[in-house]
């Protein structure tokens, strides 16, 4: 039950690769990186999401926390990576009409599962 | 009354622990045959009524625990979570959660409330009592599908 939040600068864009679990223990460490940087102006950033095991609304609130403050300083937030079930969660909470998600491309057929 | 299984788990009310809560429910739930799919919607909506309980706890500056009682049936799982924390009203709560709406303006995202919402649409049956604290009480039963066609109303409407 861990979280580890890594940053590469790419290209002026901010890419952070998210691994773990998001739950309300690990959500305080993902909302700390993440505020350091969403002030910035303009900023371009991309949360990588595709090995986050675990994800509740402690995860989507730190989220839309970002995605707003972003916004407000002319930025964009692009969220990557989603497999079915992270997608899902964004999906019945609407969230995913307002935040600019792209989807895991291999998951996307394998619905039966 | 039907037969039915009952294990229980105290935590301290602090989220350290809540993924060990939701380690156990997850456990319980592969044991009694729930897919993949339910056993997922399982420890989240288990996970928002945990976090809740810790922390209308922690607000409380207690050293408060939250007991998490399974009660295991043949065709369902029946989830008890109390605190002894502070009270919230679920009715006015419930007032303000619900599905972000595509139109609403960015100002008016709500970052809480989010949990119940949640709760309701991850579990068939979720009810609330209030009486020294607030319990929980989520049933989701056996090869139920209404957390799917919940998905398809929502990416429908």
């Amino acid at each position: 039950m861990n979280l580890q939040v890594e940053l590469l600068e790419q290209d002026s864009i901010q890419y952070f690769k998210v691994i773990g679990e998001i739950d309300a223990f690990t959500a305080p460490i993902l909302r700390e990186r993440l505020t350091a940087v969403e002030g910035t102006p303009n900023l371009q950033a991309e949360l990588d999401l595709s090995e986050v095991d675990y994800m509740d609304s402690t995860g989507l609130g730190v989220f839309v926390g970002f995605y707003k403050a972003v916004k407000a300083n002319g930025g964009h937030v692009k969220i990557t990576g989603l497999n079915r079930r992270l997608s899902r969660l964004f999906e019945i909470t609407g969230l995913s009409e307002i935040i600019d998600i792209e989807k895991k491309e291999s998951e996307d057929h394998d619905a039966t599962i | 009354m039907q037969p039915y299984d009952y294990i229980e788990i105290k935590i301290p009310a602090k989220a350290q622990y809540v993924g060990v809560a939701r380690l156990m429910i997850s456990g319980i739930a592969s044991r009694l045959g729930f897919t993949y799919d339910d056993i997922e919607d399982l420890k989240i909506a288990s996970s928002e009524a945990i976090t809740n309980a810790v922390q209308h706890a922690y607000k409380e500056e207690e050293e408060g625990e939250v007991v998490v009682g399974c009660a295991l049936f043949e065709d369902r799982l029946e989830i008890m979570i109390a605190d002894h924390g502070e009270s919230f009203d679920f009715e006015e709560t419930k007032k303000h959660i619900g599905p972000y709406d595509e139109t609403a303006e960015v100002e008016f995202l709500r970052e809480g409330g989010l949990g119940l919402y949640l709760m309701e649409t991850l579990m068939d049956e979720v009810k609330l009592h209030h009486e020294e604290g607030v319990t929980v009480f989520m049933t989701k039963y056996l090869g139920g599908e209404r957390g799917e066609e919940d998905v398809k109303r929502t990416a429908n409407s």
